[in-house]
């Protein structure tokens, strides 16, 4: 049986409703909000299952044709990121309900909104239909930002929202020139129609695309925004900006590059790459926060699969691929450890902290093992995901891009190893108030500190699950890779 | 036609752009509405020469203007509609949170000008705690900047 694509959309667009419905009980809310996510989650499984073996599902909504309507396809490209993203936001909205950050009744309806927006993006065969899911992952995660209406969060979220809504109309204005171009912004038909223009044009529209998913997947120099935006919103939410919003930037560049045939661009993406890692992992060993040293970790990584994307070959892009696999579970557990750090001591200020790995030594253990997968040690997943960019790199003989990225990943183990030093060895700060048993946030109930460990522990088993199934993952990577770059991903044309 | 809506899409992109890079949270909403604008009229002129109706009497004229970007310039303005509401939302909690529309200096920037002992930042933008009638004057005014506040990061960066 093979699911409708459009169906992890709808289960979570319904799902939202029902919840907004439903906005006077919590516990409904909750049911339902889990209820939908699963379900969708289940259908993201069967579409890897039916894509596996390089099928490509797709359908034209609303039976119009490709050409005036909007097509929906799903490649194993798609498939992948779907499953692993919807998976990790199950377990972060675990999460939120144990540490009842949830409690706001907005919570559950832009949830899932943001749900049906990453689905939606990672669905969709259409160049403004990327446009509008993208608008409805960013507008729910405005809200998110914000939520609590704090004095650090406005002003952090006014940049967010000014910063993405300029990218926003710089998108408007890039598929307006596309059209005018090409007389289509079904992707398919762009991939056949987009290289036979004039070079000049070609450059021009392609680094307008570019700088568009640049800003939205954070690349050098562009990324100013992130550091400042994520780490002000509830811990939950920032796990799963972190872990997710930028991938679905750094999805839409992979997507629209492959499609327009924009290798000409690969020297312009490699610079960029580069710059990012290096000066991402730099702001880190800078900071002294945990969520502040974790964001800047974000824009580091970005650089990696820009990397793989940079080189535009196959084993490149299978890099890229199962890296950003690799990546959306690791950060997004990253950021959990350090919301249950937060829970525990009431701050995330290194020189606040101490003594954590003998006072709760689950979840230093928690902490270890994504921090080896990010920085890339064996047999974590990062290593695998490295590896592959690394063996890409080498066998395009792109040795400099190669070389910065070991040196990037030395210095993310090295600020890895400060967040250890200064959280979880030492002795416990003096004048640490005591473990917060209730917290003064204005949340209704006591938080479940043993279901949020749970929750962690599933997005921990999540990154640990990718490593062991490394192998396979790696050569669906390389189908969806192959896939991309034989140009039209299948979509339907006219 | 095509020309004078080119140039009207120019005209929007700079005044936009301008307003963008004002120090005023309101001109900045203003500016982000501008460039939304602009980048609709570009969408409209993307769909070429302007035409008939596409269904007169149901029946194709052969001349009609092209239906799909005005599809997609309607969305798009729903969804800019959208945002900008959004932010003035926004705009509206920060003055009712600082008393001020000014985007506050960015705490980053402040520690590395202290750091290396820059004045710049201060003199271009001095604290006007007890000032709050002169905050229509200039670009000048700043938010409370009391000193317990120090942590309270900002929006928009700044370059000194």
């Amino acid at each position: 049986m093979t699911p409708a694509p459009a169906l992890p959309i709808v289960l979570a667009l319904v799902g939202a409703a029902l919840a907004t419905l439903a906005w006077q009980r919590v516990r409904l809310q909750r049911a339902v909000s889990l209820a939908s996510l699963t379900g969708a989650l289940v259908a993201a499984g069967a579409m890897l299952a039916a894509t596996r073996d390089g099928t490509v599902l797709t359908t034209e909504v609303g039976g119009w044709s490709a050409d005036i309507g909007i097509a929906l396809s799903v490649d194993l490209t798609s498939a992948l990121l779907l499953t692993v993203s919807l998976a990790t936001m199950l377990a972060v909205l675990v999460f939120s309900i144990a540490q009842r950050t949830d409690d706001p009744r907005v919570f559950h309806p832009t949830y899932l909104v943001l749900t049906a927006g990453v689905s939606l993006a990672f669905i969709t065969g259409d160049l403004f239909n990327l446009f509008v899911s993208f608008e409805m992952l960013l507008i729910a995660s405005y809200v998110l930002v914000t939520l609590g209406g704090r004095r650090d969060q406005v002003s952090h979220g006014m940049t967010y929202v000014v910063i993405n809504l300029l990218a926003s109309t710089l998108f408007i204005t890039t598929i307006a020139f596309v059209y005018a171009a090409c007389g289509t912004v079904n992707l398919a038909e762009l991939g056949v129609r987009f290289p036979a223009l004039d070079d000049d044009l070609r450059l021009a529209l392609g680094l307008l695309v570019l700088t568009v998913f640049g800003i939205k997947a954070a690349l050098f120099p562009l990324f100013s925004w992130l550091p400042d935006a994520y780490p002000a919103a509830p811990t939950p939410i920032t796990a799963i900006f972190a872990g997710l919003l930028t991938k679905v930037g750094v999805y839409a560049l992979v997507r629209s590059s492959t499609s327009l045939g924009l290798q000409d661009l690969g020297p312009i993406l490699l610079v960029a790459a580069g710059l990012t890692m290096v000066i991402g992992v730099l702001g880190a060993i800078a900071q002294n926060d945990v969520k502040r040293i974790l964001s800047f970790h974000v824009v580091s990584q970005i650089g990696y699969m820009v990397m793989g994307l940079g080189l535009f070959t196959v084993a490149g892009i299978a890099g890229a691929i199962l890296f950003v696999i690799h990546q959306i579970p690791v950060k997004t557990s990253l950021f959990l450890v350090g919301g249950l750090i937060e829970a525990r001591e009431g701050t995330g200020a290194l020189d606040r902290l101490g003594g954590l790995a003998r006072a709760v030594p689950l979840v230093a253990a928690l902490f270890v093992l994504p921090a080896l997968s990010l920085a890339g040690i064996p047999p974590f997943s990062g290593f695998v995901a490295k590896l592959s960019l690394i063996e890409a790199g080498s066998a395009a003989q792109s040795y400099v891009i190669v070389a910065v990225s070991l040196v990037g990943s030395a210095l993310t183990l090295f600020s890895m190893t400060k967040i250890w030093a200064g959280a979880f060895w030492g002795a416990a700060p003096e004048d640490a108030p005591e473990p917060a048993e209730a917290s003064d946030d204005p949340t209704s109930g006591r938080p479940n500190h043993a279901l949020a460990l749970a929750a962690t522990i599933g997005a921990v088993g999540l990154t640990v699950l990718i490593a062991v199934a490394s192998g396979p993952l790696y050569e669906w990577s390389v189908t969806a890779a192959e896939q991309l770059l034989a140009g039209p991903s299948g979509t339907v044309g006219p | 036609m095509i020309v004078s809506l080119a140039v009207a899409a120019a005209v929007l992109f700079a005044t936009g752009t301008y307003l963008l890079l004002q120090r005023q949270l309101s001109r900045i909403i203003l500016g982000l509405a501008l460039l939304g604008h602009g980048s609709v009229v570009a969408l409209l002129v993307a769909g070429g020469r302007t035409g008939d109706p596409p269904l007169v009497d149901g029946e194709p004229t052969g001349t009609y203007s092209d239906p799909l970007v005005q599809a997609m310039a309607l969305t798009a303005i729903v969804i800019t509609f959208a945002v900008i509401v959004f932010l003035l939302a926004l705009a509206s909690r920060s003055w009712e949170l600082t008393g001020d529309d000014a985007v506050e200096d960015d705490t980053e920037d402040r520690r590395v000008a202290a750091l290396t002992g820059i004045e710049e930042l201060e003199e271009t933008f001095e604290p006007a705690a007890d000032e709050r009638e002169g905050l229509d004057d200039d670009a000048d005014a700043a938010p409370a900047d009391a000193p317990g506040s120090a942590l309270d990061p900002a929006g928009g960066a700044v370059a000194p």
